[in-house]
């Protein structure tokens, strides 16, 4: 973003930063209001939606059987993938994928994977041969800035609203039985995102930050307060100091939305 | 497939290389290796070789992707299908275009973008073989390449891991213990500007470990700095004395 227009945007929004507050009236760490409403798919296994003040992301989640992955073959699989869907904004277009949707698809895969959130050993039906496959799929509807916050959390949402189905092995059939089970959940992991404008810090970026800002940092925390993933995006730097600081930011953050949540 | 080790720390604190827990691989770095690129390095560290080249500033093709006001980069992070263990299919994974995507925004902080207007640069990167800690020995040598190419620089990008293996902070992850350790953070870093220009991680890590891994990769960074020096002054050197 260069036009005159985002430099003068750039420096307003400078400025004000500079005497510690933001254009939506938000102090630098705050994050925006969040609401979640699990359960709203029907025809999916799981489903959730959140609202991250205006920005707006559905995931829903497809459970089916399929064969694992050699070298872990006592776990089920988990297959994230994200959609920037056209309707959400002005720059987003149909097409394949592009590096913005399968960055944020690594982003929360990353989050649910390395935190252990899903007890995988859990969805094995025969080892090596017959598996669950979760599938994970993020829909951004409508963009206001930091889409990957939203999108973790819906992710996860939306698995803690998963039902998978029941079944027995009986003299080495595997047999579906009626009824549901809960997906396993063993982890909630939360991610939160700073952006640097100039050499200052802000949590939960929304779009006119995002625009004007240098970087973005993204950092996902467990319930135990452990990082457990890490990425940073957009063609600035971070000084070591500063990532330090986030660290410290995101686990503080992180302990607010949990309880909020009741995760 | 080679057996699993069950320790990828022994007794006496060594790795499966035989290294300590704060010593990286041994790196060879070599600048201007192909003849058609206007920049280009080659980088061996451990069993990784990696080859970077750069073209331009030139026109970029398709044109509309010109930007009035600074020059735009392209990067291409690719891996031969037997770089691996198991054949890699040659078409650009989601792991490849993410990879591309933070090695350009890591690369982006160190250019003097603004001096070329309407031009494009590619950088194109090619892991030949891979072992552990490809993205980090991508930028060092890819970064080395721009500057063979005479691209005006704020700085080199240099870039190391550090992670957590059998609970314990390494610098400089190897295949193994990427694969099979408990966290792993790569890091890009501009020494002279103080700047971290890539950060990921995953694994699962302690707000100290963090900190402690951070420092330890930045320690790494500044050695590999050297090196990437070394190498540039070993061929302009030899330039200058061949012209003399």
């Amino acid at each position: 973003m260069s036009s005159l227009i985002t430099r003068v945007k750039r420096n307003q929004i400078a400025q004000l930063i500079a005497k510690g507050k933001r254009l939506d009236g938000r102090g630098l760490t705050d994050i925006r209001e969040i609401k979640v409403e699990q359960g709203i798919i029907e025809r999916a296994e799981g489903s959730a939606r959140v609202l991250l003040g205006r920005t707006e992301v559905m995931v829903g989640t497809k459970i089916e059987t399929g064969e694992p992955f050699s070298d872990t073959p006592n776990e089920g699989v988990l297959t994230v993938n994200a959609e920037l869907v056209p309707l959400a904004s002005s720059t987003f277009e149909p097409g394949p994928p592009d590096e913005n949707s399968i960055e944020l698809a690594r982003i929360v895969d990353r989050g649910i994977r390395e935190s252990k959130a899903i007890d995988v050993e859990k969805l094995c039906i025969e080892p090596g041969k017959k598996v669950f496959v979760v599938f994970v799929d993020v829909y951004v509807l409508n963009h206001d800035g930091n889409f990957i916050d939203a999108s973790a959390l819906a992710a996860v949402a939306a698995l803690l609203n998963t039902k998978m189905p029941n079944y027995e092995v009986k003299e080495g059939e595997v047999k579906m039985k009626s009824g549901y089970v809960p997906l396993p959940m063993k982890r909630h992991p939360i991610t939160v995102t700073f952006a640097k404008i100039n050499d200052k810090l802000i949590v939960d970026p929304w779009l006119e930050e995002e625009q004007v800002m240098d970087a973005r940092f993204s950092m996902a925390i467990d319930d135990d307060g452990n990082i457990c993933a890490i990425q940073k995006g957009g063609s600035g730097y971070f000084t070591p100091q500063m990532v330090l600081e986030a660290a410290k930011i995101a686990k503080e953050k992180t302990e607010e939305i949990r309880k909020k949540l009741k995760w | 497939m080679s057996q699993k080790p069950e320790k990828l720390i022994d007794k006496k604190g060594l790795r499966l290389d035989g290294r300590k827990p704060d010593e990286l691989r041994k790196i060879k770095i070599e600048v201007g290796v192909l003849s058609n690129a206007d920049g280009s390095a080659y980088i061996e560290q451990g069993k990784n070789k990696i080859l970077a080249a750069v073209y331009g500033p030139r026109e970029l093709h398709p044109k509309h992707l010109a930007l009035a006001d600074r020059m735009v980069i392209r990067c291409r992070y690719h891996m031969a299908p037997f770089s691996v263990q198991e054949r890699k299919s040659p078409a650009p994974s989601r792991r490849e275009v993410e990879l591309s995507k933070v090695i350009r925004e890591s690369l982006e902080p160190s250019i003097f973008l603004e001096y070329y207007p309407r031009t494009g640069i590619d950088v194109f990167i090619e892991v030949l073989q891979a072992d552990g800690s490809t993205r980090c020995a991508s930028i060092t040598a890819a970064s080395v390449a721009i500057a063979d190419a005479g691209i005006p620089m704020r700085d080199l990008v240099v870039a190391c891991s550090a992670g957590k293996v059998d609970d314990t902070i390494v610098l400089d992850l190897m295949d193994e213990e990427d694969k099979l350790g408990m966290a792993d953070v790569p890091v890009a870093f501009m020494p002279n500007a103080n700047a971290i220009t890539l950060l990921q991680m995953d694994g699962t890590l302690s707000l100290e470990e963090f900190e402690t891994a951070v420092n330890l990769s930045l320690e790494g960074c500044k050695k590999i700095y050297a090196m990437q020096k070394e190498a540039l002054r070993a061929k302009y050197v030899l330039l200058k004395e061949d012209e003399e």
